[in-house]
C-alpha cells in the first residue's frame, strides 16, 4: 500500500495514484502506514477492501471498529466511519453502534491480544447474542505494538519478552472458542490465502449474524525474530506447507501452534436469530399487547405499577456474595 | 462549521416518540425517576450491568425502552456497558447507563474514551458505601472525587447531584442537555437514599421540557472534519452512517481526528477539552440558596446529605441563629466563585457529606481562608443525624 509513492515527480504518476482501485476506501492521506515489512496486516486490509468492493457495499453505511494494538490501527486507514477505541473494547462499542442503528454494517478488526485476552469476555458474549457484525481477528501469536509480550495465543514453549524461557500456557483455539460461544460463521485463513480471505470476508459482509474470522498473520519483528523463525517469507512458506484446508472441519480440531500442521477453512456457517431480530419480535409482541391500553394509560395506572415495583436490595447479594440487608435504605 | 441551536427547541420536544409518561404527578423512586427523565430527554439507548442500588434504573429501562422505540441491552460487565453507550451515541442515539461504586470504577476507563472522543452520553451513579463491595444497599457520597478524577489523564467533567426523586427526573434531562451542548459524558451523581426513596415526581408536558438537540454538522461531506471546534470550543458532530466517513480515536488527535502525538498536539487537545467546560461554567453551574441573604453560617451540602442540612437550618433559625443552606446541584465543575462569595459573607461554612471529606477540600480551596470551613464527615451507611451537624455549626460559630 506504500506502493507508488517512491518517486512521484510527474502529474501523470499522481493521477495514476488517484485511480488506484482502493483509493475510495483507504485514507491515502494517512499513508505510509505504521506496519513493519513482512507483517500481514496490509494484506488483511487489502482483502477487506477487495471484498467490500466485490459486494458493492455502501461505504457510507460501513463502520469499522478497532481496539488497541497493531491491528487496532486498521480503523484509522479505512475511509469509513472508523472508531479506534480502548484496549479490548471494540466489540462492546460496536454493539452500541449496531443496536442503536441496525442499518449500519459493522466490522470489528482487531488483534488476538485485544479481542481474546483483555476483550475475551466481550467476544464470547457478542457471539452468544449473535449480534449482526463481522469480527476479523488477526492472530500473530504475540503483542506486537507493545514490543512482543506473550499472548493467550502464543504457542506453548514460544518465547516472548514476558515469557523469556518459553510460554507455559496452552493457547486458545479461537475458532472453537467462537463456535462454542454461538458465532454463526466461523472461518480461519492465513495471510497467504488472499483470494479465499476475500471470498470469506464477502460472505461475512452479506451474512446476517455474528461472523468470526481468524486470520493467521506473520509478525517477523517481534514473534519470529525472537523465536529464530526467519522473516515473513518463512512464515508464508510455513503457511503454504502446513495449513490444511478443510471446510466444515470440526473447530475442536483447529488447535494451532506456530510450526506444525493446522486447519484452515470455513468451519461453520449456520443460521439462528440475531439479537436485533429477537428484540424487534419482542417489541412487536409487546406493542400488540399494549396497543389498546395505550390511550387509557393514566397517571393512576402508572402510579400503581410504580408501587408494585418496590425496590429491593437483593440483586447485589448474588454479585457480592453477601446477604442483602432486607429493606435497608428504603426511606 | 455551523451547529444546531443548542437552546431549547419545542420542535425537538415534539419529536419525542410515543411511550413517554403523560404529564402529571407520579409516585416514583429516584432510580425510576432518573429512567423516566432520560426517556423524557429523548434517550433511546440504554446499556448497563445490574448493581445495587442502581438496578431499578435498569429494570425500569428494560420495561420502558422497548415501548418507547428505544433499545435496551444488559451487557456482560460495566466496561462493556460504558463502551456500548459510546457506540450507541455515535450511531445517533441519546444513550445512558446506570451503575454504583464498583461498576463506576470499571466505567472509568471508557468514561475517558468518551471525554477524549467528545461523545455525548449520561452515566447515572447511584452511590453506595465503599471501598470495594462495602455496603451494597446503603448510602454514601464517596464517589464525588472519583467522578472528578477517576479516569486517567487531565480533563474536566460535568456532574450533577439530585436531592430528590423529582430532581432525578429533571436533572436526568439536564444531564442529556449538557452532554449534547458540550459533547461530553455527564454524570448524574445520585445516591442510595435518593435512588430508593419514593416521592412525588412532577412530569411536565413534553412541549414544556427543554431538550437540546445534537450539534450535528451541516458541512458538505467532503469538507467535514470531526474536531474543528465552534466558537464555544465544541465541535459539531456527524452520526455514523451519514456519509461523513470520519475517524475517531482515543489517541491524542488533530482536527481531522487523526492521531497527532506531539507535545504541542497534546497541549492543544487537553487545553480545549478543559476549556470547553471551564469557559462555559456559567451555563453549567446551578445551585440552590436557602435563607442565605442574612446568613452568618452556611451549611453547604448536596444530594441526600443536603436534606438533613436543610432541616438543621430550620432548627438553627428557630433558635435565632442566622443559618442558610447552599445546596450544590452542579458539583463539577465546582462553583468556586459562589463559594468564595459566601465565604466573604459568613463566619463559617459547614459541610456535611456522606464521606470522610471530599467536596470539603474544594470548599476550603474556594473559600481562600475567608471563612472557617468545617467538615461533618460520615463514613456511609446512613444519613447524618441532626445533633452532629448542629454541634459542628456551634463549633464553627465559636
Amino acid at each position: 500500500m506504500k506502493g507508488a509513492d517512491i518517486d512521484v515527480l510527474s502529474n501523470e504518476v499522481e493521477s495514476e495514484q488517484q485511480d488506484h482501485p482502493m483509493d475510495s476506501i483507504l485514507r491515502m492521506d494517512r499513508m505510509p502506514h505504521i506496519w513493519c515489512p513482512g507483517c500481514g496486516l496490509g494484506t488483511v486490509v487489502s482483502c477487506f477492501a477487495a471484498a467490500a468492493d466485490e459486494c458493492g457495499m455502501d461505504y457510507d453505511r460501513m463502520c469499522v471498529v478497532s481496539g488497541i494494538g497493531c491491528t487496532g490501527r486498521v480503523a484509522g486507514y479505512l475511509q469509513l466511519d472508523g472508531y479506534h477505541t480502548t484496549h479490548g473494547r471494540a466489540i462492546p462499542f460496536a454493539t452500541g453502534l449496531h443496536l442503536a442503528n441496525p442499518d449500519l454494517k459493522i466490522t470489528v478488526v482487531s488483534g488476538d491480544g485485544d479481542l481474546v485476552a483483555i476483550g475475551g469476555n466481550h467476544l464470547i458474549h457478542a457471539a452468544r447474542r449473535n449480534l449482526d457484525m463481522v469480527v476479523i481477528c488477526v492472530n500473530n501469536f504475540i503483542y506486537g505494538m507493545t514490543g512482543g509480550q506473550v499472548a493467550p495465543t502464543t504457542p506453548e514453549g514460544m518465547k516472548a519478552t514476558t515469557s523469556p524461557f518459553g510460554c507455559l500456557e496452552r493457547p486458545f483455539n479461537l475458532p472453537y472458542l467462537a463456535a462454542s460461544s454461538g458465532a454463526t460463521l466461523v472461518a480461519r485463513w492465513t495471510t497467504l490465502d488472499v483470494r479465499r480471505m476475500v471470498k470469506t470476508f464477502a460472505k461475512a459482509f452479506q451474512k446476517k449474524g455474528f461472523s468470526f474470522l481468524e486470520i493467521i498473520s506473520p509478525c517477523p519483528t517481534l514473534f519470529m525474530r525472537r523465536n529464530k523463525m526467519g522473516d515473513g517469507v518463512n512464515m508464508m512458506r510455513h503457511f503454504k506447507e502446513d495449513r490444511v484446508i478443510e471446510h466444515g472441519a470440526d473447530p475442536r480440531d483447529a488447535d494451532i501452534d506456530a510450526t506444525g500442521k493446522f486447519l484452515v477453512g470455513e468451519f461453520l456457517d449456520i443460521e439462528r436469530p440475531t439479537y436485533i431480530d429477537s428484540y424487534r419480535d419482542m417489541v412487536e409482541r409487546i406493542s400488540i399487547k399494549t396497543a389498546p391500553k395505550a390511550e387509557k394509560k393514566s397517571a393512576e395506572s402508572v402510579q400503581s405499577k410504580a408501587k408494585k415495583k418496590a425496590p429491593s436490595g437483593e440483586k447485589d447479594a448474588e454479585k457480592s456474595g453477601e446477604p442483602a440487608l432486607a429493606g435497608a435504605g428504603q426511606s | 462549521m455551523l451547529t444546531a441551536d443548542p437552546v431549547s427547541q419545542s420542535a425537538a420536544a415534539q419529536e419525542v416518540l410515543d411511550g413517554i409518561l403523560p404529564p402529571g404527578s407520579y409516585y416514583l423512586n429516584g432510580d425510576e425517576a432518573a429512567a423516566e427523565g432520560a426517556i423524557a430527554a429523548n434517550a433511546r439507548f440504554f446499556a448497563a450491568y445490574p448493581i445495587t442500588p442502581a438496578t431499578e434504573v435498569a429494570e425500569r429501562c428494560a420495561e420502558r425502552f422497548p415501548e418507547c422505540g428505544g433499545t435496551f441491552i444488559q451487557m456482560e460487565d460495566e466496561l462493556a456497558a460504558m463502551n456500548c453507550i459510546l457506540g450507541g451515541a455515535w450511531a445517533g442515539a441519546k444513550a445512558l447507563t446506570s451503575t454504583s461504586g464498583p461498576g463506576f470504577s470499571l466505567m472509568m476507563e471508557n468514561l475517558g474514551l468518551g471525554i477524549m472522543t467528545e461523545t455525548p452520553c449520561v452515566v447515572v451513579n447511584v452511590q453506595r458505601a465503599g471501598p470495594s463491595t462495602g455496603l451494597p444497599t446503603a448510602v454514601a457520597q464517596q464517589d464525588m472525587m472519583q467522578a472528578r478524577w477517576g479516569s486517567h489523564g487531565d480533563y474536566e467533567i460535568i456532574a450533577l447531584a439530585p436531592d430528590s426523586p423529582c430532581e432525578c427526573f429533571t436533572l436526568a434531562i439536564r444531564c442529556f442537555n449538557l452532554s449534547e451542548q458540550f459533547r461530553t459524558p455527564v454524570l448524574l451523581m445520585s445516591d442510595e437514599i435518593i435512588g430508593h426513596m419514593t416521592e412525588k415526581v412532577l412530569v411536565p408536558a413534553a412541549d414544556e421540557i427543554e431538550i437540546v438537540p445534537r450539534r450535528l454538522t451541516d458541512a458538505p461531506k467532503d469538507e467535514y472534519w470531526p474536531y474543528v471546534p465552534d466558537d464555544d470550543l465544541v465541535p459539531a458532530m456527524a452520526n455514523a452512517g451519514t456519509g461523513y466517513r470520519y475517524h475517531v480515536t482515543g489517541l491524542t488527535h488533530d482536527y481531522r481526528g487523526y492521531p497527532a502525538l506531539t507535545p504541542e498536539d497534546q497541549h492543544a487537545q487537553v487545553t480545549r477539552l478543559k476549556d470547553k467546560i471551564l469557559t462555559n461554567k456559567d451555563k453549567i453551574i446551578t445551585y440552590e440558596m436557602v435563607m442565605m441573604d442574612d446568613a452568618e453560617v452556611c451549611l453547604l451540602s448536596y444530594g441526600s446529605a443536603s436534606r438533613v442540612a436543610r432541616s438543621v437550618v430550620d432548627i438553627l433559625r428557630q433558635n435565632g441563629i442566622k443559618a442558610g443552606l447552599l445546596r450544590l446541584i452542579t458539583v463539577w465543575p465546582f462553583p468556586e466563585e459562589i463559594v468564595y462569595e459566601v465565604a466573604n459573607q459568613v463566619k463559617a461554612i459547614v459541610v456535611p457529606e456522606i464521606n470522610m471529606g471530599q467536596i470539603v477540600r474544594e470548599v476550603e480551596r474556594a473559600a481562600k481562608g475567608c471563612a472557617q470551613v468545617k467538615l461533618v464527615p460520615h463514613a456511609g451507611g446512613d444519613l447524618h443525624d441532626e445533633p452532629t451537624i448542629l454541634k459542628a455549626v456551634q463549633e464553627g460559630l465559636r
